[in-house]
């Protein structure tokens, strides 16, 4: 009858609950509020949505706790929250809230250079992006229990997320036909466990559940994204910098769901009115993506 | 006999393969239509306002409703069983061990005292049962799993697990070969 808590289990766990669902970035009680109306399954907690963090500047960092309490308070969905790469006492912080999930996020500026934050030692269970399938396991042998695309968060600009996803599978595929040789070889490269490599080929899938982030603006990028095997899709500024949010985040949250009907994510794309104000990967300042890995 | 998978999100690949493995043919159900092409449902684990959001949209929950009034075998897990409780003798509380930091896993007693590893994950709590209701396992003084004639639910996760007795339970129930006790 003994219970067991925080078991690597029950991390995952939580994700798999999640899949086929839409997470939504959230800077406020209200728009919680509002992202649970549409339909999310989850917020997440953050004190500028990502392209106001490209907008302003500066060093972006974890959210003010009371912020992150008024959003457990105001929804019953699970609030997830994010931590500078590296942060481990932003993600004491974070635990000692009780939220739901941390994202060890590119997002926010990066505190350590060297090292993520250790996850397997927390109680909480975190989801790190990837660009590729060496960093997606780096993350996971860290202690991750979910992992998403990095993309490029606050562009409006899909086409990083599709890239990231496009590797990660290509690499898993080709993980699938190596001999115990390449296994060796490619663990060796990514700088990751063997075992963990060997379960990875063998399976053919990651460990984990894997989300679709960074640049997903309108219910066409959520589908694409979908189709291509992601189990879920987290959006940022694409809701709540969109001129409707309410109707904007509902319809994403269709599309994920009828992802395979075309005829179904016409109807609701109709009349969203303006998506958010998006950004070309060439002229970016800074690439998110770079950061962490 | 295909038996359908609730497919709006959560743990639908977990039970399609859970009952795959068991032998079952399985459909994703999305919307009323597909509904009409199985013979039982299960509903994952997930966001429950979430699903019940989606299904009224396509008016799912209306077809589902019909459906189950009409004797159709259902299994809720989670979620799963906070949408079946309109449809039993029960009161059921979301969320109602905590936070994601409150799920935890438990040895219980299932099946004539046989042990299950079952996976509580912001879980419900199934708080009242009445007569009409058969009482399959506790967690302590809890009730987290029951059914009531055509309609099973529990506040665990079988598919999170490679136990496949639930599962074999429900194909069994569909079957009648395990009549309800207290019908």
């Amino acid at each position: 009858m003994a219970k067991k808590k925080n078991t690597p289990l029950l991390k995952k766990g939580l994700a798999q609950m999640l899949k086929g669902g839409v997470i939504m970035d959230v800077v406020d009680p209200e728009q919680a509020k509002i992202a649970e109306d549409a339909g999310a399954v989850a917020v997440m907690a953050l004190e500028r949505v990502p392209s106001d963090i490209r907008k302003d500047g500066g060093v972006a960092r974890m959210s003010d706790p009371k912020m992150i309490k008024g959003i457990m308070k105001a929804v019953t969905i699970p609030v997830m929250a994010k931590v500078r790469i590296g942060h481990f006492v932003e993600a004491q912080i974070l635990e000692a809230l009780g939220v739901d999930y941390i994202d060890e996020s590119e997002v926010l500026t990066p505190a350590d250079e060297e090292a993520h934050v250790y996850k397997g030692d927390f109680k909480v269970p975190f989801v790190c992006g990837a660009t590729s399938l060496g960093e997606a396991l780096r993350r996971i042998s860290e202690g991750a229990a979910m992992i998403r695309t990095k993309g490029e968060a606050g562009t409006g600009n899909v086409v990083e997320a599709v890239r990231h996803w496009k590797k990660i599978t290509r690499e898993l595929e080709a993980l699938t036909k190596m001999k115990a040789d390449g296994l060796k070889k490619a663990a060796k490269e990514m700088r990751v466990p063997l075992d963990l490599v060997k379960s990875v080929a063998k399976e053919g899938e990651l460990p984990v559940v894997n989300f679709a982030a960074g640049g997903i603006a309108t219910p066409a990028d959520a589908a694409m994204m979908m189709q291509l095997g992601c189990d879920g899709v987290f959006v940022g500024s694409g809701i709540f910098k969109s001129s409707d949010p309410a109707k904007r985040g509902k319809a994403i949250v269709e599309a994920v769901m009828h992802y395979n009907d075309p005829a179904k994510i016409a109807a609701i794309s109709e009349g969203l009115g303006e998506a958010m104000d998006s950004l070309e990967i060439k002229d970016l300042e800074t690439k998110y993506a770079d950061r962490g890995v | 006999m295909k038996i359908g998978v609730l497919a709006i999100q959560g743990s639908v690949k977990e039970h399609k393969a859970a009952l795959a493995a068991c032998g079952a043919e399985v459909l994703e159900v999305r919307v009323p239509d597909d509904l009409t092409r199985v013979a039982a449902l299960v509903i994952p684990g997930g966001e429950s306002t979430t699903i019940r959001k989606l299904m009224k949209l396509t008016g799912l929950d209306k077809a589902l409703a019909d459906r189950i009034r009409g004797g159709m075998p259902v299994y809720g897990t989670c979620a799963g069983a906070i949408l079946l409780e309109d449809f039993m003798d029960i009161e059921v509380e979301r969320n109602a061990y905590g936070r994601q930091m409150d799920s935890f896993e438990a040895e219980i007693k299932i099946f004539k005292g046989k042990s299950f590893n079952a996976i509580f994950i912001r879980a419900p709590k199934i708080l009242k049962t009445s007569k009409g209701v058969e009482i399959l396992a506790k967690y302590g003084k809890e009730v987290i799993m029951c059914r009531q004639g055509n309609i099973l639910v529990s506040s665990f996760h079988p598919e999170l697990t490679s136990d496949l007795r639930v599962h074999k339970y429900f194909l069994k129930m569909i079957d009648g070969q395990v009549p309800s006790e207290k019908c």
